[in-house]
């Protein structure tokens, strides 16, 4: 079955989406994410969007259901590389992505996700005290 | 409004969204539309046919490039044979869902749109008419 591959690098996942997503494709990402986070007990997911063309509202639902997901299962999640056209229409079609991160491309939302999982790491060393 | 051209996508699964999204890009491409109106018109489209597919229970789309005399643009039709609307008024609001989505289809398909116009009669079916001009 069609699948987008998600690779683990350390203590994160990384998605790169390069195909035109139907539903089905794009629920299943989900499910494979958060199975991944489990599996794996990464903090961090980053994922590439800048190869797509348009995010509808199934897609940034699919988004957004990641990042909650992902924040429930202790990983923060960084949405990066969105084009601006895709930026444009997708707040004119309503949808701003709340509670999602995002960053301008891969290199500055690694940056962010590192310290994101940073700082929370210390907060939980903290709170364990 | 005269129709150039016209071609009629089937709308059954989901695969048939990515067909729907490619054809229209093409056709946007070929008029020469600008990247953010390409994309409008793209996620409009995407919302569309989800809604055929999801409430119409299938049907199909009519892609058109349309003149105007002035100008030239695509229109598309979606039309099924589904349940139907019984409030249109409502189905327009933001955020009102039946199928547990964001609610945005109708709405966002319209702010993304130049022109919009829809019918519905229960138990007959929907149609709903978008068009974007160059």
């Amino acid at each position: 079955m069609e699948r987008i591959p998600i690779l683990k690098m350390g203590n994160y996942l990384l998605v790169s989406i390069q195909v035109d997503m139907h539903d089905q494709l794009a629920l299943q990402l989900q499910d494979d994410l958060t199975s991944r986070i489990v599996a794996t007990g990464v903090h961090g997911v980053l994922i590439d969007i800048s190869a797509l063309e348009m995010v509808d509202s199934f897609i940034g639902r699919m988004l957004a259901n990641i990042a909650s997901m992902s924040r429930i299962l202790d990983a923060q999640t960084v949405v990066v590389g969105m084009r601006p056209a895709v930026a444009i229409t997708l707040v004119e079609l309503g949808l701003s992505l709340p509670g999602v991160r995002t960053a301008l491309d891969v290199e500055r939302g690694m940056e962010l996700l590192s310290a994101t999982v940073d700082a929370a790491e210390r907060d939980d060393d903290f709170s364990l005290r | 409004m005269i129709s150039v051209s016209a071609d009629t996508l089937s709308l059954t699964t989901s695969e048939h969204i990515v067909v729907v999204r490619q054809a229209v890009r093409q056709r946007a491409i070929e008029l020469g539309f600008s990247l953010v109106d390409q994309t409008k018109l793209v996620t409009a489209a995407s919302e569309l046919a989800r809604n055929t597919i999801q409430h119409g229970g299938g049907g199909h789309v009519v892609l058109e490039v349309v003149s105007d005399g002035h100008r030239r643009g695509v229109r598309l039709a979606f039309e099924d044979k589904g349940p139907g609307i019984a409030d249109i008024q409502l189905a327009m609001k933001d955020g009102y869902t039946t199928a547990g989505g964001l609610g945005l289809g109708l709405s966002g398909a319209k702010r993304l749109s130049n022109e919009f116009a829809i019918s519905s009669t229960p138990g007959i079916g929907t149609r709903v008419m978008i068009a974007r001009w160059k």
